[in-house]
């Protein structure tokens, strides 16, 4: 990558990125959730992207790099989807309430 | 460019320099790191675990400050490299200590923020939120700290004329440290719905 490519406008893409920074922090301040949703994560990845693609010079890179990332963020969606269970579903035969009636803590005792 | 040393500088098989490869499997291993601990807080927030409200206590503005001062050391640290590419030692040394200066700066912010938020008494033991919280920043901030130290080594080694390829290895680095805030900012500091 180094010396193979011209530098991009880093001054430019950085404030592209401050504005993105600013529209992601006055955007919930209308307190509408999906708003928040749009311009505070929505906006993350789009700024995350243009770091990454821009900054870490990523739209340079071999296949190889981007198949280590792209391979890197699927086994995090695996993992994501593999604990989802074990937190959001708490219903079932092997579940107990235990934290309302304190008997976690009297089971480790 | 210089690449002194007794170092293999390129692997055959990818056509990537030793180093920058090895940067890239570093960040590969960080987004699990990180990735780890985001998903488990998404999936907390997302099951509606008391505590989460408590986002709507930190300071949205520390935050954002604290996001637009590694926006702009990822500027500088990219301009490092430029420079060291044209062969700009003393230039690329200046814009890597800026972005150390900008490091400090985030630190500064982030142990105010800290220390208001533990003598008012939410500490790391109060909820689930700020056990996630003091664990995904304070990782955050050692992964700072981490990338200072190793910025000023390379700085002092550039100005002997050596190691230059490694200020394009912290910037991929720096550039991740200030990618992963990315993600913390809206979840700690804007998300409290």
């Amino acid at each position: 990558m180094s010396g193979t490519h011209t530098h991009p406008n880093y001054v430019k893409i950085w404030f592209w990125l401050v504005i993105l920074l600013v529209i992601s922090t006055v955007g919930p301040m209308l307190e509408i959730p999906i708003i928040t949703l749009i311009t505070a994560f929505g906006i993350a990845v789009v700024k995350a992207f243009m770091v990454a693609s821009n900054f870490m010079h990523l739209k340079f890179e071999k296949h190889i790099i981007w198949f280590m990332m792209i391979m890197s963020l699927i086994l995090l969606g695996v993992f994501f989807f593999g604990v989802a269970p074990d937190i959001m579903q708490t219903k079932g035969d092997q579940w107990i309430d235990c934290i309302s009636d304190n008997s976690c803590v009297e089971q480790r005792l | 460019m210089s690449n002194r040393g007794p170092v293999a500088t390129h692997r055959s098989s990818t056509g990537i320099p030793t180093g920058r490869l090895a940067t890239w499997w570093v960040v590969a291993s960080e987004i699990f790191i990180f990735g780890g601990l985001i998903a488990c807080f998404v999936l907390f927030k997302l099951n509606g675990t008391p505590g989460f409200e408590d986002a709507s206590k930190t300071s949205v503005a520390a935050g954002a400050f604290n996001t637009f001062v590694l926006l702009t050391s990822s500027l500088t640290i990219v301009l490092a490299h430029a420079a060291i590419e044209s062969g700009e030692r003393k230039k690329a040394f200046n814009y890597i200590w800026c972005t150390i200066g900008g490091g400090i700066v985030f630190l500064i912010v982030k142990t105010y923020e800290y220390s208001g938020k533990i003598i008012s008494g939410d500490t790391i033991t109060e909820n689930l939120f700020w056990s996630f919280y003091y664990t995904m920043t304070g990782l955050h901030a050692l992964h700072v700290i981490g990338g200072m130290v190793i910025m000023a080594l390379i700085s002092f080694d550039i100005l002997k004329g050596y190691n230059f390829q490694r200020v394009e290895l912290i910037g991929i680095y720096w550039h991740f440290v200030d990618l992963v805030w990315i993600f913390l900012f809206p979840l700690f500091y804007i998300a409290n719905f």
